[in-house]
């Protein structure tokens, strides 16, 4: 099972080491600096499960979420808060997020929360064609 | 605040402004009234004064005036001839005498100023000659003339009218001897009131009657000195170092004054009792007023400084307030500042486990060192994440549920929790709860979080032996639960009691304590609307004194 995730994130040395931790285990990732890049690689392929930062220079997780939100209905979103008022989170949430987590994430629990939201995605998925 | 200085100057200048605005008309309606009181009665005084010296000075004058009409009628019906008789002029005489007893005597002079005929007990006078007297000067050169009261030859008080008479080239003076007695009888009367007085003065001031009081007839009494004036007039004279009220009028047929002397402490009786009554009332008036204003300016002191104290406890909690938002909006920043570069750290550190776990680096001699390296960076930048994440607890808004709870109940599952670390310690937790304790609207959970804080720092103050007070106490007005939390620790200072909800403010040891209990306790409270105080003394212990709602406001 191969999940295809993306992960949002302005800090580089975040980006790139849980690109590797997440490469270790088999589960080759793509990255994107800002809102405005995940959305142009969103648009270019279709993504399971999406990893987005909430504060961002330009374009914050929050308006970026707004636009997965519309454009990619079936991917699931999880917001990672670093500066993480719950709040952000909560709002992240409402506006059709997975999930949210605080930084500094445990990692394995990063990854039960990438598994969860795949499951799901999944189930939406197939759900719809059925209905379609 | 204001000083209490202060408020003694606002009280005293409350004080004087009211007696001032109520004092001056009363001052003034007191005095107007008084005054208005004053002018009428002393009018009435005046008129009534006035009137009786009218009155007798018409009578004097009358008097006079029949004595002369009398002794001219007998002079000008009959020739000296006729007189001559002595039974005749004796019959005259009687026939005066029958109408106006004051006669003493009748005589008649001849041109040469001898008495050529006399009658009356006075014989020695019979053959007197009075051409040299003043009288006898005046009565030729005038016709008429009535004198002042003398005692002359006959060593008695009398006057004399004599009236002159021509016949052909001669002439003749019928005199008539008068008893001075009588003015007294016609100057005094009841009228005068129990120390009011009556008498004539001649031009000299010289008794012309007797007066009631003071010199004898014929004695001096100074009124000053004064021309003769038409009418009736009233003076304030002193006399014998006294004022007196005098109505004052010249008699129309002799140069003699009328003086009527009123008494003036009984006129003025009813004046001084109206000026008495006036000092009574303005007194009465005066200690009302005052007492009222005293009243009155305590009462609003007072609920001044009761205000002043709310407003000074609000502010000084509104201070606590926005230092505590503005204080959670730096926690929050600087907590997501530290979160990233404490989440690449834990990444970087994942990774290099995730390195560790691969063959050929299990083989390196350091392979143990790493491994520990690895797991004290996890372990620390766990415990750097705990503080942020307390710290953004703290700031992040908490909504807090309204349940019914027993606030006995909380506090006993609370101590549970913490009983064996302090039996362990040897601190016994003592418990003076309330029975019935009203229920309050709060949220027990957060509730919880604040007593286990404040117990746990009781334990943490005491150390080793002693103990922990737990009371609860319901209060009315307003309707609150007070909880309150002794220990018998070595207390805290002042300048640290100022501190002590402070975030980051700790006086435990670096690891032990984020510095962040009684902040958060702090904000849970405010936000459940309560109160939360601390009272201590260095060496004396500490006390948490909470109160809460019984509902929220």
């Amino acid at each position: 099972m191969d999940i295809k995730i993306l992960l949002v994130d302005d800090e580089s040395d975040f980006v790139e080491t849980m690109a590797k931790r997440f490469g270790i285990r088999k589960m080759p990732i793509d990255t994107a600096r800002s809102g405005q890049e995940a959305l142009e690689l969103l648009a270019a392929q279709d993504y399971d499960v999406v990893i987005l930062d909430v504060r961002m220079p330009g374009m914050d997780g929050l308006e970026t979420l707004r636009e997965i939100r519309e454009k990619n209905p079936l991917t699931e979103v999880i917001m990672l808060t670093g500066h993480a008022s719950l709040e952000a989170g909560m709002q992240g949430m409402n506006l059709g997020a997975y999930d949210y987590i605080l930084k500094p994430a445990d990692f394995d629990e990063l990854l039960d929360k990438v598994r969860t939201a795949f499951e799901r995605k999944e189930l939406n998925a197939k759900s719809r064609k059925q209905g379609g | 605040m204001l000083e209490r200085s202060g408020y003694t100057k606002l009280r005293v200048k409350m004080i004087l402004t009211t007696l001032g605005f109520s004092l001056i008309p009363l001052l003034i309606l007191g005095y107007t009234i008084y005054r208005q009181f004053e002018i009428s009665h002393t009018n009435k005084i005046l008129q009534n004064l006035n009137h009786i010296t009218e009155n007798k000075r018409r009578t004097l004058d009358l008097f006079l005036n029949e004595r002369l009409s009398q002794l001219t009628a007998i002079a000008y019906t009959h020739r000296l001839q006729y007189f001559l008789e002595p039974e005749t002029f004796e019959r005259v005489f009687t026939l005066l005498q029958a109408r106006s007893k004051y006669y003493i005597d009748l005589g008649i002079i001849d041109h040469n100023g001898d008495h050529v005929v006399y009658t009356g007990p006075y014989q020695t006078i019979r053959t007197a000659n009075y051409k040299d007297e003043e009288w006898f000067q005046q009565v030729q050169a005038k016709g008429i003339y009535i004198s002042d009261v003398f005692m002359g030859r006959r060593n008695y008080p009398h006057f004399i009218i004599a009236v002159m008479r021509r016949e052909g080239d001669k002439s003749w003076i019928l005199r008539a001897t008068i008893d001075s007695d009588i003015f007294d009888s016609l100057v005094q009367s009841d009228q005068l009131g129990a120390n009011g007085d009556a008498f004539l003065l001649n031009a000299e001031n010289i008794l012309q009657s007797k007066p009631r009081f003071g010199p004898r007839l014929l004695g001096k009494m100074d009124l000053g000195a004064f021309s003769r004036f038409p009418g009736v007039r009233s003076e304030m004279i002193e006399v014998g170092g006294k004022q007196y009220l005098f109505g004052l009028a010249w008699l129309e047929n002799k140069n003699w004054l009328l003086a009527i002397r009123d008494d003036p402490t009984e006129e003025l009786m009813p004046l001084k009792r109206t000026r008495h009554l006036v000092w009574v009332i303005l007194a009465g008036g005066l200690l009302l007023i005052a007492g009222g204003t005293v009243l009155t300016s305590t009462t609003i002191i007072a609920q001044l400084v009761r205000s002043e104290r709310e407003k000074a406890t609000l502010n000084a909690s509104l201070t606590q307030s926005s230092k505590m938002a503005s204080l959670g909006k730096m926690a929050a920043g600087v907590a997501h500042e530290v979160n990233n570069p404490l989440a690449i750290i834990k990444e970087k550190a994942g990774w290099m486990r995730d390195l560790l776990s691969e063959e050929d680096l299990k083989a390196s001699p350091n392979f143990k060192e790493y491994e520990d390296a690895i797991t004290k960076i996890e372990y620390h930048v766990t415990r750097a994440k705990d503080v942020t994440h307390r710290l953004l607890g703290f700031a992040r808004r908490m909504d807090p549920i309204h349940e019914d709870i027993d606030i006995n109940q909380v506090l006993n599952q609370t101590i549970t929790f913490l009983e064996n670390e302090a039996r362990y310690r040897a601190i016994e937790i003592h418990t003076a709860f309330q029975k019935d304790l009203p229920f309050v609207a709060s949220d027990s959970a957060q509730l919880q979080q604040v007593f286990l804080n404040i117990i746990d720092n009781a334990i943490d103050a005491i150390g080793k032996d002693g103990g922990i007070t737990i009371r609860t106490q319901a209060v009315h007005d307003p309707d609150e639960v007070i909880i309150s939390i002794t220990d018998t620790g070595p207390g805290i200072s002042a300048e640290k009691l100022d501190k002590i909800f402070d975030p980051f403010f700790t006086t435990k040891k670096v690891g032990e304590g984020t510095g962040l209990g009684l902040t958060i306790s702090f904000s849970i409270i405010q936000k459940l609307g309560g109160k939360i105080n601390v009272e201590s003394q260095e060496g004396q212990g500490a006390t948490f004194i909470i109160s809460l709602p019984l509902r929220k406001a």
